[in-house]
């Protein structure tokens, strides 16, 4: 069995895996920072004192969290383009196509998650200092972007980062949707070569190194920004 | 939710209610072509020759040839001879929404033309007639679809296949186990594999595969039929406009004589990307559809 | 929404389309069930694992974890069902005799279990390191062995302290369920799909499993909530994580 393997195929696809690992990083980071972004004005939602708005950023929050990904990622695929026409009373859906739909879809799931990480790292921060700053004479929004969401951002980095790498894993879900990413790329290839093992026992050791030093990599930054505290 | 459930199913059927009795204003699909500038051709990954990738990782195909006229005209018809074209690879199972939600605005693979899919969609003119059966190992002293009772077999989900199936479990109380794969070179590979006895599709489709599998010569096809279909490319429902631009269109090359060497140059000359020829001359039902251009699905 | 959808029968089959989703609940609960068993034992006695003085085994309890916690489940998923059959053919010999729906229902929990006992082994050990180092040698000081220490004094804290934790584990394990859609298990995510695209009624289908998979995590929430309560420690608080 082990002698039938012909590992050469992955050479001889490297630039298309490659090409598709370049897609799963892209859309790794734009997930995590649009996600950041999103997920920061949740959070500051979630902790606001008119209950409107935290009510309505807690349920997106937990619906998020408690519906599959996958599923997730079949709604924006298949119908968002159909809610957002008939939402904005337009003639035709609009054209999203799998790879732009992608990007939505990660940046509003993932921005779920970030918005719990930044509203433990907004409340870690003491109640004294948001007194002291408005007592300065800043305004809310000031005091957030002046004083409270660097430390926050500070406080979380490792967190942060920690939920890009698992970010980074699940974008591997777009894979069923036909989207060329470095698994999809490599399922393509090993149903067109017939080397199924071969090639995912490349992809699952190229995951493992690569997360696996991203991990080593926010541990040793955590341990520095610890003494901070 | 029941008011965007009711918008979300007026606007399935809403791409081109309005009857253009004059071809002067432009609706549906050749409305959006000419506002955006743009065509989205969906196209298959596996089904060889029909639509595929090649080495390059381009789609390539006798559907893709067929489609490709359709832009021609379409360039012709808006006088866009720059008009881009976006290329965008579906699945069985995805094919019929993404050409729904506009993602897509016509589909170029080998999708059956049934009347249940018409309720959704709407066809061009057959461009090939096929007939469902399986595909076996030699091994596996499977000779007949009866003797595929008890066994586990493979087939790709969204597909025909999958109810014809069930209906042919149900009326010959057959007992037979499915494995799903998500397109056709997956499924081939759970029989290859041993992982099922059968692979139950298209008979075309299957000696494309088994053309480019790693060992021909290990399978075969049962000469049966579990049903004959017609294959045509998929656009947009209540879009009148673009329907007789296609219709037009795919009856000209059928009339012309042209459909012939497409027809040659895919089915019986050597193809991409391993160079195989398929050696599948016309059937007598192709032949008919060729003749009379017509859109009638099962 | 048209719920009349869910009470029309599948073509060609013996059920409602409300059953058929039914059925595909059914294989989500069972597997997550019976994934979660597996990845409580394993998890449990890897956690344990790291954090003994044994070096070695530490070591290896460190790379278990990392192991699973760093390829995606989908690439575990095609590791249990494609590659692993075709290395080990004992393994091939034997799958090739199972019906493909106990092949399929049993890669998923192996996956699924190898994979949550990752994450639970590093619940585990972080709930026991959380624990004071005075609990472990009074334990010791009372002549307790090792053994007994971890399963009278250290354990049954720990346990308690990471009930929050397990609880999103708990979750997401249900939610990673629809990833085995994949190998083609007909759990909720593969009927719901299947669903979808042979009435073409995506809205619905969609709409049904969303209420669905809300449901189930309120459910487990609520559940694990009181299992929290009854076994509260009377002065110690639990889960203030």
């Amino acid at each position: 069995m082990i002698g039938d393997l012909d590992f050469e195929v992955i050479g001889r696809s490297l630039p298309y895996l490659l090409r598709g690992l370049q897609y799963t990083v892209q859309l790794t980071v734009v997930a995590a920072l649009g996600g950041t972004f999103f997920g920061t004005l949740l959070a500051m939602a979630r902790l606001s004192s008119f209950r409107p708005v935290s009510l309505t950023a807690a349920g997106y929050v937990n619906l998020m969290r408690s519906v599959p990904l996958l599923l997730v990622i079949f709604w924006f695929y298949f119908l968002a383009p159909v809610i957002v026409q008939s939402v904005m009373g337009w003639e035709r859906p609009p054209q999203i196509g799998a790879e732009r739909s992608a990007y939505i879809t990660f940046i509003m799931f993932e921005a779920a998650y970030f918005c719990e990480i930044m509203r433990a790292g907004i409340q870690s921060i003491s109640k004294g200092q948001v007194g002291a700053a408005f007592a300065l004479g800043l305004n809310y929004w000031q005091a957030m972007k002046l004083v409270i969401l660097p430390q926050a951002f500070r406080n979380m980095l490792p967190v942060l980062l920690t939920q890009t790498i698992v970010l980074f894993q699940d974008v591997s879900l777009v894979s069923l949707l036909n989207v060329t990413d470095f698994v999809g790329a490599s399922v393509k290839i090993a149903q067109r070569d017939s080397r199924v093992v071969e090639m995912y026992a490349f992809v699952a050791v190229v995951y493992f190194i690569l997360c696996y030093s991203l991990s080593t990599l926010v541990k040793q930054l955590q341990r520095r920004i610890a003494i901070i505290h | 939710m029941s008011c965007i459930s009711r918008l979300f199913l007026a606007c399935i059927a809403c791409t081109g209610l309005a009857f253009p009795s004059y071809a002067e204003e432009l609706t549906g699909t050749l409305k959006k072509i000419k506002e955006t500038g743009a065509i989205t051709v969906g196209h298959r990954e596996s089904s060889i020759p029909f639509s595929y990738l090649d080495d390059q990782q381009r789609p390539i195909g006798y559907a893709m040839d067929l489609c490709m006229k359709i832009v021609d005209a379409v360039k012709t018809e808006l006088k866009m001879p720059d008009l881009k074209v976006n290329l965008q690879p579906v699945t069985s199972s995805n094919r019929i929404p993404l050409l729904q939600n506009g993602t897509i605005d016509l589909e170029c693979g080998s999708t059956t033309n049934s009347v249940q899919r018409q309720q959704q969609v709407s066809f061009g003119p057959t461009y090939f007639v096929i007939n469902v059966t399986a595909a076996v190992k030699k091994s596996s002293k499977i000779n007949s679809l009866a003797d595929l009772n008890g066994k586990t077999i493979s087939t790709t989900s969204g597909t025909t296949s999958v109810p014809l199936l069930k209906t042919y479990e149900k009326t010959q109380n057959a007992e037979i186990k499915e494995i799903y794969g998500k397109d056709h070179a997956e499924s081939f590979l759970l029989m290859a594999d041993d992982r099922s006895a059968a692979f139950v599709m298209d008979d075309i489709l299957l000696a494309g595969l088994i053309a480019n599998s790693k060992s021909p010569a290990e399978y075969k096809i049962i000469p049966e039929s579990l049903r004959q279909e017609p294959y045509s490319m998929m656009l947009r429902k209540d879009d009148p406009q673009f329907k007789s631009l296609v219709d037009k269109t795919i009856s000209g090359v059928m009339k012309s004589g042209e459909i012939e060497k497409i027809y040659a140059k895919w089915f019986t000359s050597s193809v991409p990307p391993k160079g195989i020829n398929l050696n599948f001359p016309m059937t007598p039902a192709i032949r008919e559809a060729f003749k009379n251009p017509n859109d009638k699905g099962v | 929404m048209h719920l009349g959808i869910f009470l029309e029968q599948v073509p060609d089959g013996n059920m409602a389309w409300w059953q058929m989703l039914a059925s595909g609940l059914g294989w989500t609960l069972a597997t997550a069930f019976f994934a979660w068993i597996m990845a409580f034992v394993l998890g449990s006695i890897v956690g344990v694992v790291r954090t003994t003085d044994n070096h070695w085994a530490v070591r290896i309890g460190d790379a278990y974890v990392e192991l699973f916690r760093n390829i995606p489940l989908i690439v575990q998923f095609f590791i249990w069902y494609f590659v692993v059959p075709g290395l080990v053919l004992a393994v091939k010999r034997w799958v090739v005799t199972l019906d493909p729906t106990q092949h399929q229902f049993v890669t998923a929990v192996i996956c699924l279990g190898f994979f949550t006992s990752a994450r639970i082994a590093e619940q585990v050990r972080s709930g026991i390191q959380s624990l004071s180092r005075g609990q472990r040698n009074a334990g010791y000081a009372l002549g307790l062995t090792q053994t007994q220490t971890y399963r009278f004094v250290l354990l049954p804290m720990a346990y308690r302290i990471i009930i929050p934790p397990l609880t999103s584990e708990i979750m997401n394990l249900i939610k990673n369920t629809a990833v085995a859609y994949s190998i083609g298990l007909v759990e909720l995510f593969f009927r719901t799909r299947e669903m979808a695209e042979m009435t073409f009624r995506y809205f619905d289908a969609f709409t049904a499993a969303t209420v669905i998979y809300v449901v189930i995590a309120l459910t487990a929430n609520r559940v694990m909530a009181l299992i929290e309560r009854r076994l509260a420690v009377p002065g110690y608080i639990t889960g203030g994580k």
